[in-house]
């Protein structure tokens, strides 16, 4: 499955604008990056900076209002199989069983139910949901409907994987549990991930790039080149390399959320003394 | 929306005689002997106020007892008629119900689906939609030559409105990640529309169908009693006419019973068509 020159993200000087005149919100402004085939890619930054309209945007839901982007040189105007979506929040089809949400890009590209039936399980297997078959999404727990989220995209071998924070209703464990998956399946696929995630352990761990945002309008603050090796592991995230960076993330992340939250209160003691 | 949001819940859905009745049967048979023997009382009730002609604001004189109105039963099951009767009434409501829900289930689709569509149809459906359907009985003898179709339409009136709105409200409540996620894995518009917008839309769809078939048989017993000559509505009429009162009970038995055993089967085959509803409610349970 090797993805020659494909999947390549390029985004030259892109902002996009919502609503009209009177109230118009400006949700990502000037952002100008590239992303190569094959690399994962992170989009870090505090609530509502727009990292989420950018993903939407590659996914061709929304149309940059300044600027462009391409994918492998051909401008991103309408969604397609080409670059699949995970969701936040599983949008599974309720009233098809695992197997055939599964099936169902392969279906809609017109391949016979006999083949899509057969990539479908490899790929079910291949998140570990190999007899889950016939259940409805209902009967399986977040992250395994997750999981068949990202089987869903995969199984058709797409330039990309976009993913708007996949894990953030996950408990803990469960979320770390999915990190490895991910990273394992994709060590195989080898596809293009852009993951949009506000939780900087996850970010580090997973990414090759760390692009941080800044508050709205989000823009590009800075370009973090996580030099982790790969296999990754989750002891990894007590290394000196992983530390450095999660302080300088931190840091970062911290000065961008204040810009919108205001400085925190003096402390209720220090009040105390002052009256 | 609110005729059939109102009562969407499944819970009341499946609320009927029988279930209160029989519900938790097994678990509870102390509660049930309770609802078992209000019953009992009600009849008992209105068996000593016949026979001894109360007045106490309804008139009992007229009232035949629940003994006379089991010997009427008797005679309706034996009657030739009972079947005409009957099946009269089914097969009008039938008609009139699938029309509905062919027409309401159509432009439901439609409506919901497309801008245009809601501002074109929806506006002028809605300006005959607070006109109740006996309302439309003199109109619609009328309107058609034949008084057999004159029934059809009344009980297509009164089902048309509840499918059409749990139609539309069905397809406009289809959450928009759902669309979303089958567009950016290659579904058209086409595929939208049979892939994600019919299935999503059939629960509320079937919700439209289960109260449309209730108030179908609402219109058909007062369409019947205007012109008919069979059709337990019209046997009902006819018994009041004919100055013969316990068959005008065992006449409204039979509507009840017939308008649950139809609502039953709808909701029989709306089960089956959404399989998927039981993990759901399992998960909510």
């Amino acid at each position: 499955m090797s993805a020659t020159p494909s999947g390549r993200i390029v985004l030259d000087d892109v902002g996009i604008t919502f609503g009209r005149n009177g109230d118009r919100v400006e949700a990502v402004r000037r952002i100008s990056c590239a992303i190569a085939g094959g690399e994962f890619v992170c989009l870090l930054g505090p609530s509502g900076c727009g990292k989420s309209t950018l993903l939407n945007a590659m996914a061709g839901f929304v149309l940059p209002t300044e600027g462009s982007l391409t994918l492998d040189g051909e401008p991103v105007l309408r969604p397609g199989a080409d670059r699949g979506m995970v969701f936040q929040h599983h949008s599974l089809f309720p009233w098809k069983t695992v197997l055939a949400n599964v099936e169902f890009g392969l279906k809609m590209r017109g391949m016979s139910a006999h083949e899509r039936i057969g990539l479908a399980r490899t790929f079910l297997h291949a998140v570990g949901l190999g007899g889950f078959e016939k259940h409805y999404p209902a009967q399986l727990s977040g992250g395994m409907q997750q999981r068949v989220g990202i089987a869903r995209v995969l199984v058709n071998n797409p330039r990309v994987m976009l993913m708007d924070e996949p894990f953030g209703a996950l408990d803990a464990q469960t979320r770390l549990m999915m990190q490895e998956l991910l990273l394992q399946i994709w060590q195989e696929v080898r596809t293009t991930v852009v993951f949009v995630t506000h939780d900087i352990d996850e970010a580090i761990f997973m990414a090759d790039r760390i692009v941080v945002m800044t508050s709205r309008p989000g823009e590009v603050k800075a370009e973090l080149k996580v030099n982790l090796p790969r296999p990754r592991s989750p002891e990894m995230m007590a290394d000196a390399a992983f530390v450095d960076l999660k302080r300088i993330c931190l840091a970062m992340v911290r000065e961008e959320t204040l810009k919108v939250m205001g400085p925190l209160p003096t402390s209720l003691a220090a009040l105390r003394r002052s009256r | 929306m609110s005729v059939g949001v109102a009562s969407a819940r499944p819970a009341a859905l499946r609320a009927n005689v029988l279930a209160t009745l029989t519900a938790g049967l097994a678990r509870r048979p102390a509660r049930a002997a309770i609802r078992i023997v209000a019953c009992l009382a009600c009849i008992a009730v209105w068996q000593l106020a016949s026979t001894w002609r109360w007045e106490v604001g309804i008139n009992f004189q007229n009232i035949p007892s629940p003994e006379q109105v089991a010997r009427a039963s008797v005679d309706l099951l034996q009657s030739p008629k009972l079947f005409a009767h009957i099946g009269n009434s089914l097969r009008r409501v039938f008609a009139g119900f699938g029309a509905a829900a062919v027409l309401g289930i159509g432009f439901g689709l439609v409506i919901g689906r497309s801008r245009l569509a809601e501002d074109s149809l929806l506006a002028p459906l809605e300006l005959l939609r607070p006109i109740p359907a006996v309302a439309w009985i003199p109109m619609a003898i009328l309107m058609f030559a034949s008084s057999e179709v004159s029934m059809i339409f009344i009980t297509f009136i009164g089902a048309f409105f509840p499918i059409l709105l749990n139609t539309i409200h069905g397809v406009e409540t289809i959450d928009r990640n759902l669309v979303a996620a089958a567009r950016s894995l290659g579904a058209g518009r086409w595929a939208i529309f049979r892939e994600v917008v019919l299935p999503g839309s059939l629960p509320s769809v079937i919700t439209g169908l289960s109260i449309g078939m209730g108030t179908c048989w609402f219109s058909l017993v007062s369409a019947e009693m205007i012109s008919g000559q069979f059709g337990i509505g019209y046997y009902t009429w006819e018994a009041y006419n004919l100055q013969k009162y316990p068959p005008i009970v065992v006449g409204m038995i039979a509507i009840g019973l017939l308008g649950m055993g139809s609502s039953a089967l709808v909701r029989a085959v709306g089960t089956f068509a959404t399989p998927w509803r039981r993990a759901e409610q399992a998960r909510q349970r």
